[in-house]
């Protein structure tokens, strides 16, 4: 299993700067990719154009959105912007999309939130066939244009997975859910008569310090998910905050079968990125 | 705080104790409706997890309940006149009313207000309080009173059944399974104070209705009973307490909260009684709901912290309750079943409990499990119930072993086939290179690979049976010489690979893919047409396969016949290439599934209409394969359970269908599901179609090969052994 590293872009009062330094620092190792949330109410960088400037100050990791809601966007521009970015970074994005579960994001940018599932089937179709097709450009580093992952619970969302995409991108939790999660992807993936395995991606919150480091991250979390109602506390309750839980944690998710693991911070401190970097190192987990 | 509790039963009783305990300033009061000692129910059942939660929660009511406990660990299954015997599982019961005598004691002790005879029929009439607990059962005044908030959904069971007692000493959780001239009758019967045990009779409406019951009253009932069990209770006498016919009644609430009011026990879920949870979920509830309240300091964090936890519990076990219920409510499917695979299904039926469990809790009757498959099942293959079993197998010396090995050990004969194992592997087809359905030398390699992992038998497929019935340009076909040299080299080395001194078995599928071909290699997505090159589709109707898909020409009559000509000239080179098995694909939406189904088959002749006419075509093929194939080697079909989408071909169509097929000598059916268009798909997850597999299988009387993400020995063992399937394909990660 690799293991790679949110950037801050989805933390209320995250600077511009802390982003690109973590980015740079993250292409040092030991991660193999850097992730992206996506939120449109909310104070966060949009996902995809931050991407754009990470792919100027790094070299090596993998960018990675997990995930894009995707139908907030036309499917012809997406590409084009997918594209851009695909081709700035060489070769380096991982476009995860899904439904999102936020209905004011839907409500903001004007898309009917009954219509998600049916529109991000019609996109995955979509953005496959212009990146095939290469009229939109530009030229990509893969002809077939970046993996595609997709994240969702419901069993449309793995036969959906299943049929278009590259792979799987699991939302969080104990590594039990995800075993479970992981499981309906490869039964569905399988099921699709589709070559060998899809990929499986996760990802985990994480805070690493003092009492107080940790209870901020706390509070980010339940603001984050506040949509989810009293769910929030729980999800919360999944924070990672020291280096033994990471370590179990990342066994557990290894063992259930998970293919790239993305750790989130919830403080905008570079100390986090250190703290984590150290941790995994401890792990045998070194620099590439 | 000043607390009201509605509903003076375990639930009510035991949050009351234990909200008391953890904060004495409270103030409790809990309103029954019945006069005090007046109960109904008899035993309730309790298993060692539950009994552990008690003892944290209050050591003193623990001791008192364990007291008075009876503890057996054996389940007895009666059925056709034999007793089966499994132990290990450790349950324990009490007379309901004991332990509402302990708990009331323990609430009195603790200071709570206990009124009884005191009827709620409206909110209003309760004075001022900071919390309401409403513990009163599935008819909750209180949830009815915001059923708008709290979202409740009540399913019936189809099953009829009554509570009664006996005065019988019983040492196992009984269940006892008699037939007489009205029906099916189940009961469920386990001892709870030392003199007396709970004895739940259940049956299905028609049998009810036969015996004449829906007219019956308590008396009658209880006379029916007695007589109908005379030979079991061995003199005892039946007991009824206000005891009435009822269905059970499946309650799910959406919102277990609303305001300083919250829901416990059986007014916010019910499971089926068949796995014995009610109390003891509900009495987990007041643990968790006592618990909530002493952690958190505001009483919206303790309501939601108590939601929280207890919802996915309490979902769990009612997903486990309603297997467990369709289990009893269709048990008439299972009544061909030997003994030992019949009461092998019940104990496994909810899913929790599976092979390695029951022979971890009671390795004697594992071992009875191996030895029976070992001895039986070999013979009993060739038709699934016992009665019409041929015997040409068992020769004058049979073994009786004293050890056998795991029934996926067990060999399987189908007509003169003998399957050394029950694990089957499939290469991933989608890997494959082939040019113009001639595979590539990768193929023969990964072939090679599976051969020596032991599989009793490999399939090879989707195998075309002419070039424009390929699902992709990379797919194998079998329809000129050069395919057949490569097959012939093929299974001649797959034959070379053996399983304790029996040969490995090859199968070979053969498929058009109809409205699903001319599709792009599998690694770019399914069914997305080719960039370019497609060649054009026939179907059963012209119905495109998705929006992007190329709308496929109807089959005409020449095309019907040429077909089906195609498919025979397979089925002989297949014959003589040296295959063991022949399966014959009518599923996932390929050409002959497009007859099938209701969604693909709009035609107007004489193979469109109901299912009598939309079978025609697929069962003619079929006979036209059956008779190009060797009369000694078995023919599988692979047919869909269901479509996933309503409207569609369900798995009542697929028992018709599996029944006609085995009339026109099919052996084996591999289920499958979904895929028959591109928007309908089964819930996925871990053995998704075994369930499918068990209802064609047992019903329809007919072998089954099973696969949908079996990745372990213990999925495939349980599967084999309660014969829910005959062979497993195994996906596992290993391979």
């Amino acid at each position: 299993m690799r293991i790679g590293v949110g950037l801050p872009s989805g933390i209320p009062g995250a600077s511009s700067h802390i982003i690109l330094d973590w980015a740079n620092r993250a292409d040092e190792g030991p991660f193999s990719s850097v992730g992206v949330v996506d939120r449109l109410v909310y104070d966060s960088f949009e996902p995809l154009t931050t991407l754009a400037a990470v792919a100027a100050v790094t070299r090596r990791v993998k960018l990675a959105t997990t995930i894009v809601i995707g139908p907030l966007h036309n499917n012809a521009l997406l590409a084009k912007v997918a594209a851009t970015v695909d081709a700035l970074s060489q070769g380096r994005l991982v476009l995860g999309l899904a439904v999102g579960a936020r209905q004011e994001d839907y409500e903001a940018a004007g898309i009917e939130y009954s219509s998600r599932g049916r529109r991000l089937t019609e996109q995955l179709v979509a953005l496959r066939s212009q990146w095939e097709d290469g009229a939109i450009g530009p030229k990509m580093a893969r002809t077939r244009g970046p993996d595609l992952l997709i994240g969702g619970l419901s069993d449309q969302g793995y036969a959906r997975m299943a049929r278009y995409a590259d792979g799987y991108v699991h939302g969080g939790g104990p590594p039990r859910a995800f075993a479970r999660g992981a499981d309906k992807a490869r039964a569905a993936w399988i099921d699709a008569g589709r070559p060998a395995r899809p990929q499986i991606w996760a990802q985990a919150y994480f805070a690493l310090g003092d009492g107080a480091e940790i209870e901020a991250g706390h509070r980010y979390m339940r603001d984050y998910y506040s949509f989810a109602g009293p769910l929030a506390q729980r999800i919360a309750s999944w924070l990672l905050t020291t280096p033994q839980e990471i370590a179990q944690f990342i066994r557990g998710y290894e063992e259930a079968g998970c293919d790239e693991l993305l750790l989130f911070p919830t403080l905008p401190a570079m100390a986090q990125l250190e703290r984590l970097a150290e941790a995994l190192v401890g792990l045998g987990r070194s620099a590439p | 705080m000043k607390i009201v509790i509605l509903g003076g039963g375990p639930a009510g009783l035991y949050s009351g104790l234990l909200i008391k305990k953890a904060n004495p300033s409270h103030d409790i009061t809990i309103i029954e409706r019945n006069a005090a000692g007046v109960t109904y129910g008899w035993g309730v059942v309790f298993s060692d997890r539950t009994l552990a939660s008690f003892q944290r929660a209050d050591y003193k009511s623990y001791e008192q309940i364990t007291n008075q406990f009876v503890i057996w660990d054996a389940i007895d299954v009666h059925y056709r006149g034999e007793t089966m015997r499994c132990g290990g599982h450790v349950i324990s019961g009490i007379a309901r009313k004991t332990l509402l005598n302990i708990l009331q004691g323990r609430c009195r002790e603790m200071g709570i207000t206990l009124c009884f005879g005191q009827e709620i029929n409206d909110l209003a009439q309760l004075d001022d309080y900071d919390l309401l607990i409403a513990a009163d059962g599935i008819n909750s005044v209180a949830r009815k009173s915001y059923d708008k908030h709290f979202k409740p959904t009540i399913e019936y069971g189809k099953a009829r059944y009554i509570w009664l007692g006996a005065n019988k000493v019983l040492d196992a959780f009984t269940f006892i399974f008699c037939e007489n001239e009205h029906g099916l009758f189940q009961v469920h019967a386990y001892p709870f104070n030392g003199t007396a045990s709970t004895f739940l009779v259940e049956c299905d409406e028609a049998s009810w209705l036969n015996a004449g019951l829906d007219k019956a009253d308590e008396v009658e009932s209880l006379a029916y009973c007695q007589s109908l069990l005379a030979e079991h209770l061995g003199g005892a006498k039946l007991l009824s307490n206000n005891s009435k016919w009822i269905s059970f009644p499946t309650l799910k609430t959406k919102n277990w909260q609303h305001h300083n009011m919250v829901l416990l026990g059986d007014a916010a879920h019910t499971a089926h009684f068949s796995i014995g949870s009610g109390t003891k979920l509900a009495m987990e509830d007041a643990i968790a709901l006592a618990g909530a309240l002493e952690q958190h300091a505001d009483l919206e964090s303790a309501l939601n912290a108590y939601e929280l936890e207890r919802k996915p519990v309490v979902e769990v076990f009612q997903c486990a309750a309603s297997e467990s219920q369709a289990y009893f409510e269709t048990l008439k499917r299972y009544l061909g079943l030997e003994p030992m695979q019949f009461t092998f299904q019940l104990l496994t039926r909810s899913g929790r409990i599976t092979y390695d469990d029951l022979r971890f809790r009671d390795v004697r009757f594992g071992e009875a499990v191996d030895r029976w498959h070992a001895q039986k099942a070999c013979v009993v293959a060739h038709t699934v119930k016992q009665g019409r079993v041929q015997h040409g197998q068992s020769t004058t010396r049979v073994l009786h072993p004293i050890f056998a090995p795991a029934p996926m050990f067990s060999s399987l004969m189908l007509r003169s086939l003998l399957i050394p194992n029950r694990l089957v592997l499939a290469p991933d087809a989608a890997m494959n290179q082939a040019q113009h359905g001639l595979p590539g030398d990768g193929h023969l390699e990964q072939f090679n690979s599976l051969a020596r992992r032991a599989p009793g038998l490999i399939l090879a497929g989707p195998v075309a049976i002419t070039d424009s019935g390929r699902i992709s340009p990379g797919c194998s076909g079998l329809y000129n010489q050069q395919h057949f040299a490569w097959w012939t080299h093929l299974v001649e080395q797959l034959h070379s690979y053996q399983d304790t001194n029996q040969q490995t078995k090859v199968a070979i599928e053969l498929n058009h893919a109809g409205r699903r071909g001319s599709t792009r290699w599998r690694v770019e997505g399914l069914d997305r047409p080719l960039a370019e090159g497609n060649w054009p589709l026939i179907a059963a109707s012209p119905i495109a396969y998705t929006p992007f898909s190329q709308v496929p020409r109807e089959m005409e009559h020449a095309d019907l016949e040429r077909v089906r000509d195609d498919f025979a000239r397979a089925a002989r080179l297949a014959r003589d290439v040296g295959f063991d098995l022949l399966q014959l694909n009518m599923a996932h939406g390929y050409l002959l599934a497009s007859f099938l189904s209701p969604l693909t088959n709009q035609r107007s002749d004489v193979y469109g209409g109901d299912l009598e006419q939309r079978m025609r075509y697929p069962l003619e093929v079929f006979d036209a394969v059956r008779a190009a194939w060797p009369a000694d080697k078995p023919v599988a079909a692979a047919l869909n359970a269901t479509d996933c989408v309503k409207g569609g071909f369900t798995i009542d169509d697929a028992v018709i269908v599996a029944k006609a097929l085995k009339e026109h000598g099919c052996d084996i059916i591999a289920v499958q599901a979904g895929q028959t268009t591109h928007d309908g798909e089964p819930a996925y997850g871990r053995g998704f179609l075994t369930a499918y597999s068990d209802r064609i299988r047992n019903e329809a009387d007919i072998p089954t090969m099973v696969g949908g993400y079996l990745t372990t020995s213990d999925a495939v063992n349980t599967v084999i052994a309660a014969g829910r399937a005959d062979l497993c394909i195994i996906d596992s990660p290993d391979l």
